[in-house]
């Protein structure tokens, strides 16, 4: 019977397939002594070419030591998800990349091995490493339980033809300048009474770069995330003056464009300013984005601070951003671990891997190399040694991030709509995004 | 009696009327003691429920009385017991996050009953239209499912890609080609995103209806409607009086649990939206997304979930006794 | 249904009407997938003004695409079959036969879709690694805990839809098979199954298409070497930019399957008891 023949034939498929998959288990990422598992973040414009490039630098490392390195890179969107995973059930890998804000919410969980003592030694101990991203490696007076691999930092990104259009001989040092040069550059090119070419650009709906602004506007504004206590703080002076500025340029300084609300990649802010629809904007490593559409009109300068001498965290630019690297406490192989981290932060592979992923090595002994002697990099360079400071340093920095993030975008969604933004409402904004962060901690 | 909550037309008295059914064999003749065959049916479907579903349900229960966080996760076995604390932060009417909550609760159940109502209009628009035979009837039926097959993720990036503020086609084609809106309009940010998550939704979940009541409306033989129409029945009395009644069992069902993933949506919003969604658009689901996983938060997120299991059983619990009252007795 | 002139009318626009509703965004998916990148990036244009077939080249190296593909394969027709088999069976179960813990069995099935999916994620996947752990059956980044999972998923849909659909089946079609001998499972596999061809066929269709789109739980229990479709697709937006027109080409290639299966199996929606069976 026709029918009967289904059934069997489902059955066998069945079977067939519970079968095969048994023999088809993928590696679970501890155990046997000579290959270690490594999960790798997205850095690269394609997953492919971060495997390319990670590749040259792990067949390296099997040379040295023999040991092999079963490679997976994760997108972002699942990475996070991810490591949750591996650490509530013990399964994972044994080296992983990680967002360096995450690190001190990782490191609260205990499912990573701290960098201290004979391990700190193994790699070289603390002093290599340029200060303020290792300072981002887990919480204040305790071992961190990631080190960095790659530092990245905001600078400000002008068109310089824009620029000599509308006289302006230098970049802004200043906010005040910043405003006044950007309302220079928000005009109408043709002359149909809209305006199409803004002062600057930004992504509005990006969380994680409004939650950065707030950070860094506050401190120029002398105002912090968190007290002293580590008690979240959003409503005070500062954090709501700096947050009033970045809000202002679309609701009050009218410089940004109402659509840039929308933009919820980084990458926007790329094409907008490739299209010569904005003059400036503030992003960590759009190159190789503005190379790709050919690009070539700007120059980078310092993020403007409330005064062009501001030093401490009066002078922060930019938050430390960038990528660490943390080994698994479950991991069955520990000592090829942190042998391989050891690996990555040498000399050799940090000039290698930052060039190639155009990041900034976190050594301080690779900035000799001539790939990182350009303007750019140079510029870079100082801002995370010396106007860097790392994103507030508590485990519940991701949800700040997130609350703080939305109240920014929400802000931004009624100035975009024509609704005004006072400082009441910025205040009673981060005030509310306040009370919803103590819940279970 | 008490009413039994089995799925639908599980006793004699509810079949569709048959006219060319023969006269039904004498009660005696009915199995009705238990079938040991029955356990074995039911069994492999038993297991992977209660392996998938069941085991991790209750687990994800037990959450929301325990604090789970990052200091607790890595060793969940042993994470402390908090009772109904987090019941209470997620209900006290005074917390910031139980208004979050009552205000999602409220969208959602406005947002399941619109995007219902237009899902299962089309649904059975398409069915009742493509149900007689013509020439290109194949490919229509392929072309509606589309909608649906394209995965989630997929469909709803398209639509965000129109619904973009400056660029997108929707925009493009009410302001410059069509030219009656001025300004362009947000959807994705204020009050149109609502209404774009409606939209999505609707239109991705359509042919899913469609589908189901294809399937159902086989089940009618066309002599009813041949013998109705002779009658004088018009079009509009043939499908109130003969077509609705007779899918009800199947409709019944399709409903509920097309209200029951509409609900419980999370993709659409997530994918337009990112993990935090506008205001006025914040959703039931995503919510509690983001008080676990954004927040480390889930033994908030659990009793969340848990208070909405509650809800949802009990207004199915409603509806199941309202649509399916008859013939549900024990003998 | 008689079909008179008014309804003939009617007809056509009713299905005008919902073909364009369907066509407008697909019709921005396809010229979308054919416009080169830098054209994609700035105001939408109904007519491509340049069209190129690079993006349908270029997914298959910006993303593995065919390693994925053979995944999503695998796992979707696997857990497609197995769960069709098991809700045939358990809903027959439910529509003819009595046992205990019926009625139960049907509620807490039913509940499982009242509780947000996100939530089963994290239990799944810990209780998962615990069955490694006890019998080494490797469940996390392996086929087998991904058709496990979703073969599951698609069960309750099934089970009721499929009950209400055998109810409605006249009683005296299997008892005739019964008393020619071939016995309540003979019956099930010669008259029910082959009546119930629609219902069959429209419950397979949503558990290939649930499989076969599933995000989240495929994000934490796949590899590198079962990734599947699904998440490859989210790839195509990675750190620097997002690849519009890749994007929307991929999606045009990996919405393929599911249509094609579709049309072939199309036909045996319109089957049953409209043709008489009953007599």
């Amino acid at each position: 019977m026709h029918t009967k023949f289904r059934w069997l034939a489902a059955l066998a498929v069945g079977a067939l397939s519970v079968g095969s998959m048994t023999a088809c288990s993928a590696s679970g990422g501890s155990g046997d002594a000579d290959t270690i598992t490594y999960w790798a973040s997205n850095q690269a414009p394609t997953v492919e070419r971060d495997a390319e490039v990670l590749q040259e630098s792990i067949d390296r490392y099997t040379e040295e030591t023999g040991v092999k390195v079963d490679l997976e890179v994760i997108p972002w969107s699942d990475l996070y998800n991810r490591i949750l995973t591996a650490v509530s059930s013990g399964e994972g890998p044994d080296v992983l990349n990680i967002g360096n804000t995450w690190a001190v919410s990782l490191q609260s969980s205990g499912a990573f091995v701290p960098w201290e003592g004979d391990a700190l030694e193994q790699i070289g101990g603390k002093d290599r490493f340029v200060q303020s991203s290792f300072a981002t490696g887990g919480a204040e007076g305790q071992a961190p339980t990631s080190v960095p691999i790659y530092g990245l930092s905001y600078s400000l990104y002008y068109n310089t033809a824009m620029f000599e259009a509308a006289g302006i001989t230098e970049p802004p040092a200043t906010w005040d300048e910043f405003v006044e040069d950007a309302k220079k550059l928000t005009i109408d090119t043709d002359g149909d009474g809209s305006i199409d070419q803004w002062g600057v650009t930004m992504a509005g709906s990006s969380i994680s770069n409004n939650a950065h602004q707030a950070f860094v506007r506050g401190l120029q504004n002398g105002g912090s995330l968190y007290d002293d206590d580590g008690n979240p703080d959003f409503g005070n002076d500062g954090v709501v003056a700096g947050v009033k500025q970045w809000v202002d340029l679309m609701a009050v300084d009218k410089v940004v464009s109402p659509s840039d609300a929308e933009s919820v990649n980084g990458a926007d802010m790329a094409a907008t300013f490739a299209d010569g629809q904005a003059a400036m904007f503030f992003d960590q490593a759009p190159g190789d984005n503005l190379k790709s559409r050919d690009f070539t009109d700007y120059a980078a300068a310092p993020v403007p601070m409330e005064t062009a001498d501001a030093t401490g965290l009066l002078g922060t630019q930019s938050h430390v951003a960038g990528i660490n690297v943390s080994v698994f406490e479950n991991s069955g192989n520990k000592d090829a671990a942190i042998a391989f981290v050891k690996h990555l932060t040498s000399d050799a592979e940090q000039k290698y891997l930052n060039e190639s992923f155009g990041a900034l090595p976190v050594v301080t002994a690779a900035y000799d190399d001539p790939a990182f002697q350009t303007d750019v990099i140079k510029l870079k360079q100082v801002t995370l040694a010396d106007h860097a400071q790392p994103m507030p340093l508590y485990p519940s920095e991701g949800q700040m991030e997130t609350l703080v993030g939305t109240a920014i975008k929400n802000l931004l969604a009624t100035a975009a709509q024509g609704g005004s933004v006072s400082e009441a409402d910025v205040k009673s904004a981060l005030e509310d995004a306040n009370s919803q962060m103590s819940s279970g901690q | 009696m008490t009413v039994n909550v089995l799925p639908p037309a599980t006793a004699e008295e509810d079949l569709p009327p048959d006219p060319h059914q023969q006269a039904p064999l004498e009660p005696a003749k009915r199995k009705r003691h238990r079938s040991p065959l029955a356990y074995f049916l039911v069994g492999p479907a038993a297991l992977a429920e209660l392996l998938v579903h069941i085991v991790p349900m209750v687990l994800g229960i037990w959450i929301a009385f325990i604090t789970l966080n990052q200091l607790s996760i890595a060793n969940w076995v042993n994470a402390p017991f908090v009772g109904l604390q987090n019941f209470v932060t997620a209900l006290d009417p005074s917390s910031p996050i139980a208004g979050q909550l009552y205000g999602a609760l409220g969208r959602t159940l406005m947002f399941t009953v619109i995007v219902v109502a237009i899902a299962w209009s089309m649904g059975m628009l398409g069915a009742v239209l493509l149900t007689s035979s013509f020439k290109g009837r194949g490919i229509l039926r392929t072309l509606f499912l589309v909608p649906y097959a394209l995965p989630s993720y997929v469909g709803t990036i398209a639509w965000a890609f129109m619904f973009n503020q400056r660029d997108g086609a929707i925009n493009r084609f009410l302001v410059d080609d069509l030219g009656i809106l001025q300004d362009r309009p947000f959807w994705l940010l204020g009050g149109n995103s609502f209404w774009a998550i409606v939209i999505v939704t609707a239109w991705q979940f359509w042919p899913f209806a469609f589908l189901m009541l294809l399937a159902a409306l086989q089940n009618i033989p066309g002599d009813v409607y041949e013998a109705a129409s002779l009658d004088g029945a018009s079009l509009w009395k043939q499908f109130t009086l003969i077509t609705l009644p007779m899918v009800k069992p199947a409709n019944a069902v399709l409903l509920l649990i097309m209200s029951l993933w509409i609900f419980n949506q999370f993709n659409v919003p997530y994918v337009l939206f990112g993990p935090a969604s506008p205001e006025q658009a914040t959703l039931i689901s995503p919510l509690i997304y983001q008080q676990s996983f954004n927040n480390w938060n889930f033994g908030l997120g659990g009793a969340m979930s848990v208070m909405l299991l509650v809800v949802l059983l009990i207004a199915s619990a409603f509806y199941i006794r309202m649509v399916l009252p008859k013939g549900q007795h024990d003998d | 249904m008689i079909e008179t002139r008014g309804f003939k009318v009617f007809r056509f626009f009713g299905l005008a009407f919902l073909s364009l509703v369907v066509i407008v965004p697909l019709y921005v998916v396809l010229t979308t997938s054919i416009k080169p990148l830098a054209d994609v990036q700035g105001l939408f244009t109904w007519i491509p003004s340049r069209v190129t077939l690079e993006p349908y080249v270029q997914i298959w190296q910006t993303v593995p695409l065919a390693s994925y593909f053979k995944n999503s394969l695998i796992v979707t027709i696997s857990a497609t079959v197995l769960s069709v088999a098991m809700a045939v069976l358990a809903a027959y179960s439910l529509a003819r036969l009595r046992f205990r813990g019926q009625r139960s069995f049907s509620l807490v099935v039913l509940s499982t879709q009242m509780f947000p999916g996100i939530l089963f994620l994290l239990p799944l996947f810990l209780i998962f690694v615990q069955i490694q752990r006890t019998i080494g059956v490797q469940l996390t980044g392996s086929y087998l805990g991904l058709i496990i999972t979703y073969m599951t998923f698609s069960l309750p849909f099934s089970i009721w839809m499929l009950t209400g659909y055998f109810a409605s089946i006249p009683k005296e079609l299997e008892e005739a098979s019964m008393i020619d001998g071939t016995g309540r499972l003979g019956a099930l596999f010669r008259v029910i199954i082959p009546v119930a061809k629609p219902g069959i066929i429209a419950v397979a269709v949503y558990a290939f298409i649930t499989a076969w789109g599933e995000v989240l739980f495929a994000s934490v229990l796949t590899s590198k070497d079962t990734r599947t479709l699904s998440i490859g697709l989210r790839a195509y937006a990675s750190q620097q930019d997002v690849y519009w027109n890749q994007l929307m080409a991929a999606s045009v290639v990996v919405s393929l399957p599911v249509l094609i299966g579709f049309m072939l199996v199309q036909k045996h929606l319109i089957t049953g008891l409209s043709s008489g069976a009953v007599k």
